[in-house]
């Protein structure tokens, strides 16, 4: 009992401190609240002013707008003094076919290393794999465009002889490296969350670790490694500056890996600052900007869904 | 040895399992220390000892799943008919599709109750070998077995993991079967199920003694008594005692047994 003793002596200062930290605590406690309250709401908040504000951009040329064109004409002619065109057809084909040759590598690769770190490996070796990958999630995407302008081009036009080293084939390669760490890290924690006694029950039926992997894992975490591919879409989506320096920016419907094409995000990226503001071109733009938005929050609704299946499958 | 001795081992049952100077290190943590026991076939014996005795590291050791936690070593022989299952040659796959195991808790696995039951065969067994009506034959009979096959043929494609507690215990049970083991391990099989589900269960763990090994571990002195036909009794990772149940708990030899089975400690 020496700790009372010790407590009774310093019993008057200390209850004195405690008695005013509570008083303030008091008076303090609906501020803090209110103030994480507000925090929580600026989500909210901005999501939809940046809605609002591309909207707002966009919204005059709707009426104008030959929307049938839009989506379905490969010409994309803005700056023409005479006639300007308006198709997005070869940028939406752009955005995807880059999106889905990143998607190839990047599954195979982020589910394989997710596999690998989850079940495979113990102690420093997972603990440092998971901090690269985590840095390699860091790297600015200026640093992988620039990796793929001058590094990974020149390797494709040796090994390929293709014309330009920057196309179609570099751009996804470029993309698919960025979107493996989110899908490394997500699908690790999908995989992370089996409970063990699935693991233990299939080992003890004999077996092996890869039949544990496909056969038991794989089904009980197939949404949440769902999830991490979709998520890594919507990185791949989103991208800009990767693809502008490593796709060739043409605008044309690829027709082999080693077509240059454009993209949607690099159309905005490069175009904006040359279009003046107000101008159709301008707002055209902005138009893109909202095809963009609507496809990512398609992207990520489906995404958030699966992962409240996962939650529901396990409460179950 | 005594020539008497032997003549007595001749008489008595081959033993399935034996082990010889088990000793396993979870790092530095000796858990098993020089265990050695003989367990016959066509009975149950129960593993009982206070939390910590290693009882259940024993069992562990009986298939090598305990090698899952990666610290772990293991000296000593584990004999399951006349075969070191410590030896550098034996299959961890073969070896435990003859040595089932049921966990504490029910752990089917995420997938129908159908899949459940052909999971062991699967990985045993090339793809097409079995044909459809071999595959429904098999579950039928694995769960006539259990007693669950009335409850569930309706529902074999849906989820094990939506069945009560009690009927997925008897499904983790009804798995092992078509791989027709030598020795079933039980950690606790009933410590997860209410009174009534206990009863079921240790009848079904009973109907089930003639054809297989069975090795329970149990916490409960109560399940012990009325559920085995040997008891080994363990503390701090040694073999304290070893006999018929009813000897065991009416007059052990050693005292540490008398104070454990009279509820001194424990």
């Amino acid at each position: 009992m020496s700790n009372g003793s010790g407590n009774a002596v310093r019993k008057p200062r200390a209850r004195y401190i405690a008695n005013a930290m509570r008083a303030f605590g008091d008076r303090a406690e609906p501020l803090v609240e209110w103030t994480i309250r507000l925090c929580g709401w600026s989500a909210i908040l901005f999501v939809f002013s940046i809605f609002f504000f591309i909207f707002r951009e966009a919204a005059p040329i709707f009426g104008e707008l030959n929307w049938l064109e839009f989506f379905t004409s490969t010409q994309w002619q803005p700056s023409s003094e005479v006639h300007p065109r308006y198709g997005i057809l070869a940028l939406l084909v752009g955005t995807v076919s880059v999106t889905t040759l990143a998607m190839l590598v990047a599954v195979p690769l982020g589910l394989g290393a997710a596999v690998f770190i989850s079940e495979f490996c113990t102690g420093k070796l997972k603990e440092s794999l998971k901090i690269l990958i985590e840095l390699l999630a860091a790297i600015p995407s200026i640093v992988w465009g620039f990796i793929g302008y001058m590094v990974l081009g020149p390797i494709i036009i040796k090994l390929t002889g293709a014309p330009v080293g920057v196309n179609l084939l570099n751009g996804g390669l470029i993309l698919g490296l960025m979107s493996v760490p989110i899908i490394v890290s997500v699908g690790e924690d999908a995989l992370k969350a089996v409970p063990d006694s699935f693991r233990e029950a299939a080992v003890s039926l004999g077996a092996s670790r890869w039949e544990v992997v496909y056969r038991v894992l794989f089904p009980a975490a197939k949404n949440g490694l769902l999830a991490a591919v979709l998520l890594g879409v919507g990185r791949a989506i989103g991208e800009t500056m990767a693809v502008l320096m490593c796709t060739g920016h043409a605008v044309q419907i690829p027709h082999s890996l080693l077509d240059p094409v454009r993209t949607l995000t690099a159309t905005i990226a490069s175009e904006l600052g040359e279009s003046a503001a107000g101008d159709p071109h301008y707002r055209v733009l902005f138009v893109i900007g909202l095809v963009l938005f609507a496809i990512t929050f398609a992207v990520n609704v489906i995404a958030d869904l699966i992962v409240k299946g996962v939650r529901n499958e396990q409460s179950r | 040895m005594v020539p008497m001795m032997t003549d007595l081992e001749n008489t008595t049952p081959t033993y399935t399992l034996q082990t010889r100077d088990l000793n396993l290190w979870y790092g530095d943590f000796q858990a098993l220390k020089d265990v050695t026991v003989n367990i016959k076939p066509g009975i149950i014996t129960a593993l009982i000892g206070p939390s910590g005795c290693g009882k259940t590291t024993l069992l562990r050791c009986l298939n090598r799943i305990n090698e899952r936690y990666g610290n772990v070593t293991t000296t000593g022989e584990v004999n399951i008919l006349g075969k070191n299952i410590y030896d550098d040659d034996v299959s961890l796959s073969t070896l435990r599709k003859s040595v089932g195991m049921v966990f504490q808790r029910p752990n089917p696995l995420p997938i129908s109750i159908y899949e459940n039951i052909l999971f062991g065969i699967r990985s045993h067994t090339r793809r097409r070998e079995y044909k459809r009506q071999q595959q429904d034959e098999l579950v039928e009979l694995a769960l006539r077995d259990v007693q669950l096959w009335d409850e569930v043929k309706d529902k074999l494609r849906k989820r094990a993991t939506h069945l009560t507690l009690e009927q997925q215990q008897k499904l983790c049970i009804a798995r092992l079967l078509p791989l027709k083991p030598e020795v079933i391990l039980m950690d606790e099989p009933c410590s997860a199920l209410d009174a009534e589900g206990i009863e079921r269960i240790e009848e079904l763990i009973d109907g089930l003694r003639e054809k297989y090994t069975i090795v329970m571990v149990t916490h409960n002195m109560a399940q012990a008594r009325r559920a085995s036909h040997e008891c080994i009794f363990m503390l701090m990772g040694r073999i304290i005692e070893h006999g018929p149940t009813l000897d065991i708990f009416l007059k052990p030899t050693q005292p540490d047994t008398e104070m454990y089975v009279r509820g001194r400690y424990g």
